[in-house]
């Protein structure tokens, strides 16, 4: 099966190199969430804001769909440029290597 | 005092079908929820959303399974305290637990069952140092009596529909109106919207748009608050309220406060029976946590049942519980 490399900075500055597999359907919050990075209460639905991340890399993402962008626009710690909810970020090969850091809970 | 076999807090699905299981062994079960109707997400947040994963229902909207689950109780004949938040919980004497609401409504049973999901739904607050001195003396989360704000002047902060839903109605009754908002635009309905720009064209709404307020000062109430905007350009309006809204963050709430195991928010259980570390008291469904949890609505029905398996042992430990097929019961009977 084949892995792509996920880079976490977490809340705490600290760097974390994540391996995942890109077919199993999983969300960038599930992987996240599985290794206690976020905490992703409302289990994916853009609902909670407890996966909100800065994506710090260049990659091109899917779009935001407006149940995320009116989640995002609500939070205090928001960055217009590098914004995302984990949960809206399916795992591909389009974010292969990935920088993404944890943003702190509003 | 309203008095029952098991307490279930959050009339969510897994609190609703917690009631059937219980209804089976005989035993009576008074939901509390924080919302004005039983369905918890389901019905307050994606009604109208299709569910995938139940069982035997290849597609089934939120609201729908609410109302299936409703009927499956009846015959089980569930109390509701509804639109009150348990608060207290207390163990009296004989070892049953009273808990008490944020209205002061009193339940008593030997038993408990949080069910709450997500938990309560609380208004995120701006990140400003003297907030909490002003809040309820001129700043407010939710907007209950909107009559107690008229010919008064009102600061709105916020971009969503509710922002401008309540600044188009105070525009009608207020003596000033302010809109704060941190972008240039808007992502509430566009119908809304419109109205909010015309508002502004017309003098009737201040729409004060790139900004964001930085600081409240008041004596004793609110008085003024001062504002910035993404050019550093700052201005003070004074004001009698200011209504932040920015949407609502879930939190466990009151829960977390009456000495239960916690990890992350959510409540540390025995995945045997789903039993916390406070003897007689149960968590089902989103809020718990265990190896291998999966917050799925399919799973917490599963909960439910063992919960009610082991509440039946725990409550009426002299009695044996027989274990039976509702197709051999030829029908489910109820109270």
């Amino acid at each position: 099966m084949k892995e792509i490399t996920i880079n976490v900075i977490d809340e705490q500055g600290e760097a974390h190199k994540l391996k995942t597999p890109i077919e199993m359907g999983l969300n960038l919050m599930d992987v996240l969430r599985s290794h206690d990075l976020v905490e992703g209460a409302c289990g994916g639905m853009a609902l909670c804001a407890t996966c909100h991340c800065y994506i710090e890399s260049s990659h091109k993402l899917s779009d935001q769909k407006d149940d995320e962008l009116a989640m995002l626009d609500q939070l205090f710690s928001i960055d217009e440029n590098k914004s995302r909810l984990a949960c809206q970020i399916p795992i591909t090969e389009l974010i292969d290597n990935i920088t993404v850091k944890i943003a702190p809970v509003d | 005092m309203i008095k029952t076999d098991i307490i279930i807090i959050g009339a969510g699905p897994c609190g609703l079908f917690s009631v059937f299981e219980a209804g089976l062994l005989k035993m009576r079960c008074h939901l509390i929820d924080s919302l004005p109707v039983p369905g918890g997400q389901c019905a307050e947040i994606y009604p109208k959303k299709p569910i995938y994963d139940i069982p035997a229902f290849p597609e089934i909207l939120a609201e729908d399974l609410v109302k299936n689950l409703m009927q499956q109780i009846k015959p089980f004949k569930p109390g509701f305290t509804l639109g009150e938040r348990a608060e207290y919980l207390e163990r009296k004497e004989n070892k049953n637990y009273v808990v008490t609401t944020n209205k002061g409504t009193k339940h008593e049973a030997p038993v408990v069952v949080i069910a709450g999901g997500l938990g309560c739904f609380e208004p995120r607050k701006p990140h400003l140092e003297n907030i909490e001195n002003f809040e309820g003396k001129g700043i407010e989360y939710i907007i209950k009596d909107p009559d107690i704000y008229k010919n008064k002047k009102i600061v709105i902060s916020g971009g969503g529909d509710s922002a401008l839903d309540w600044a188009i109605y105070f525009s009608k009754t207020a003596s000033e109106i302010s809109l704060v908002h941190r972008r240039s635009s808007f992502r509430g309905h566009l119908d809304s919207v419109e109205v909010i720009n015309n508002l502004s064209k017309e003098g009737k709404v201040n729409l004060i748009t790139d900004s964001e307020v930085y600081n409240i000062v008041g004596e004793g109430k609110l008085q003024e608050i001062f504002i910035k905007n993404k050019k550093d350009q700052k201005m003070c309006i004074k004001t009698d309220f200011w209504f932040p809204l920015f949407g609502l963050v879930p939190k466990l709430g009151p829960i977390k406060n009456w000495g239960l195991n916690l990890e992350k928010n959510a409540i540390i259980v025995n995945s045997l029976d789903y039993s916390t570390n406070m003897e007689g008291v149960y968590a089902i469904g989103d809020v718990n946590t265990y190896a291998g949890k999966l917050k799925l609505i399919l799973c917490g029905f599963h909960e439910g049942a063992l919960m009610a398996q082991s509440a039946f042992k725990y409550i009426f430990p002299d009695q044996k519980s027989s274990f039976k097929y509702t197709t051999v019961l030829g029908g489910i009977k109820g109270f």
